[in-house]
């Protein structure tokens, strides 16, 4: 009975674990072999996997749109750790009453469908563009603004501060430190795994984005990975071994940042419950 | 005394000014591009024309929606994917966790990776890898075809049923893994010696798994439950990327049909505004229920 329960437990589990993998597998491989191997369904790795670098940086930029994808989230992700720790600080520091009724105001921004607010955003940007062009349509910049505050960071570094020794302040003080002193020279180190928890999981959201980017981005010079991919995807005679190497070369920043951080990375997504 | 009590005001005046700057940045940023948008969004559901031209027409835009054809089939859409792929994973994602929560077992690492792993996948990356596995000649149906399951060829992309359910998969594929780590985290903050006793009193692991699991994950479940509901009702890469919303409209989704609105037809950002709404007035509703249905039996 026990041995049988055993043995259904393993065998659930590497099935599972067989199909969320095997994706992985099928498109490393794929990057290696020729569409029509692709299509015959060659599931072994073959050696065509210069040829297909080649044709893919015949066909499309593909460095511009990963080096655009790398500012846009290196710079979110700067941003988005200064102002939403600053606030998540602020917050959980200097509490006062208005302060947690403009702590949950913010909260219900959560709820918002981006959907919701993609046409005034678009539209809000569009008339920037007449006044400050750099930061209109179009540009890398208006993919970072309004994407860079989110009530859940600010939820998550106020919930981490909670942990934070204020005794450490105290002292601080006493060693003549200003407010904004204490901030950067007490709190900031000492949160680093908070830190560093909150800059995989903004990282990681900022390279995936899709939707805004494709609103706000139009000119092939400034696209971002996705958009690229998702041209590349719908293009009616798709030659799947340079489509593959193409998705391979996107996904490898998250799943770099994935494996040398996991820990952090599930600390992180755990943080948003507690 | 008399001389301190000002000198403190003073302090603390100071502290709580010096809080609002610390906030201010982030106030500011969230204002000017949730809630201005969201009420901007409310204004110009009001309103009809193309493109900048636009000009108020009352309520119009939500009689519409109700006789509008494309709308319905986007809602009806949304909403199979809601009822069917929501509980399914929830149901999946805590069936995974209970058994690797297992102390006696081995590789817990390789198989809690495993299966967390298409979570670091972009939406648009794994849309497309999916289209491709899923393609009429793909290899899920030639794997299917060999292993004898199926006798021709599914026609997963462009058959209005088997579309609606590859969409399924995929999700469940995606998502499945990330809600595993929230439960995973709830059942460690569960004492094993609730279960040790309940073992005691000759609980079988179902009734441990009823009584136990499922009453003291609650909060972890209703989480996840919400956020999947919003995260469904927003879906929009993987039809883009993997059926375009076809075939026919067979799987449109509202997100879909708002980003068709304003940027692929005639840029009709008042009735596109409109839709939106709608989501945003089912993300109320489906809230308060979860929570209501949550709460009533603390």
């Amino acid at each position: 009975m026990m041995k049988t329960k055993r043995l259904f437990t393993y065998a659930f589990l590497i099935i599972v674990s067989f199909v969320s993998i095997f994706p992985f597998l099928w498109m490393l491989s794929s990057s290696t072999n020729l569409s029509v191997d692709v299509t015959k369904g060659k599931l072994l790795p073959g050696s065509h996997l210069m040829d297909n670098m080649h044709n893919l940086l015949e066909k499309v930029d593909i460095v511009t749109a990963l080096s655009n994808s790398a500012k846009v989230s290196i710079s979110t992700t700067l941003l988005a750790m200064l102002i939403a720790s600053l606030a998540g600080y602020g917050f959980e520091i200097y509490r006062s009453k208005a302060k947690d009724v403009v702590f949950n105001i913010l909260l219900m921004s959560m709820m918002i469908p981006f959907a919701a607010i993609m046409i005034p955003l678009y539209r809000m940007f569009g008339s920037i563009s007449n006044v400050i062009p750099w930061i209109g349509i179009d540009t890398l910049s208006s993919v970072v603004i309004p994407t860079v505050t989110t009530a859940f960071l600010i939820f998550f570094f106020r919930q981490s501060t909670k942990m934070f020794p204020k005794d450490l302040l105290e002292a601080g003080r006493m060693d003549g430190l200003s407010e904004l002193g204490l901030f950067f020279r007490v709190y900031m180190p000492t949160m680093k795994t908070t830190y560093a928890a909150a800059a995989i999981i903004t990282f990681m959201s900022s390279w995936n984005n899709y939707l805004w980017p494709l609103i706000v981005l139009q000119t092939p010079e400034n696209q971002t990975i996705p958009l690229l991919i998702s041209n590349l995807g719908s293009s009616y005679a798709p030659d799947y071994g340079v489509i593959m190497i193409a998705i391979v070369l996107s996904t490898l920043p998250t799943a770099l940042v994935f494996f040398l951080m996991q820990k952090h990375f599930v600390a992180g997504m755990v943080g948003s419950v507690k | 005394m008399k001389t301190a009590a000002p000198k403190m005001t003073t302090t603390r005046l100071k502290a709580g000014m010096t809080g609002w700057l610390f906030i201010s940045i982030a106030v500011i940023m969230i204002a000017a591009f949730y809630f201005y948008p969201m009420i901007q969004a409310l204004i110009l559901s009001f309103k009809t024309g193309t493109g900048s031209n636009l000009t108020f027409n009352g309520i119009d835009n939500y009689k519409r929606l109700f006789t509008d054809k494309m709308f319905i089939t986007a809602v009806k859409n949304t909403f199979i994917y809601l009822i069917f792929q929501v509980p399914l994973m929830v149901i999946l994602a805590l069936f995974i966790s209970v058994l690797l929560n297992d102390k006696n077992l081995k590789f817990k690492g390789f198989f809690r990776t495993a299966i967390f792993l298409p979570c670091i996948t972009s939406l648009v990356a794994y849309s497309v890898v999916f289209k491709y596995l899923f393609s009429a000649d793909g290899l899920v149906n030639s794997l299917l075809l060999n292993l004898h399951v199926i006798g021709t060829p599914i026609q997963w992309i462009t058959d209005p049923f088997w579309a609606k359910v590859t969409i399924i998969i995929a999700i469940t594929w995606r998502w499945t893994g990330y809600n595993m780590i929230f439960y995973l985290s709830g059942l460690q903050n569960i004492d094993s010696s609730i279960y040790e006793a309940a073992r005691i009193d000759g609980a079988s692991p179902i009734r441990q798994f009823f009584n136990i699991t499922v009453p003291l994950l609650k909060p972890i479940i209703l989480f996840t439950s919400i956020t999947s509901t919003i995260g469904t009702l927003q879906l929009f890469d993987e039809i883009m990327n993997i059926t375009k919303g076809g075939p026919g409209n067979a799987t449109s989704s509202i997100s879909q049909y708002i980003y068709n609105l304003s940027f692929k037809y005639s840029s009709d950002f008042g009735y596109a505004a409109t839709v939106s709404y709608s989501i945003v007035i089912m993300i109320i509703i489906l809230s308060i229920i979860q929570f209501k249905v949550a709460g009533e039996k603390k």
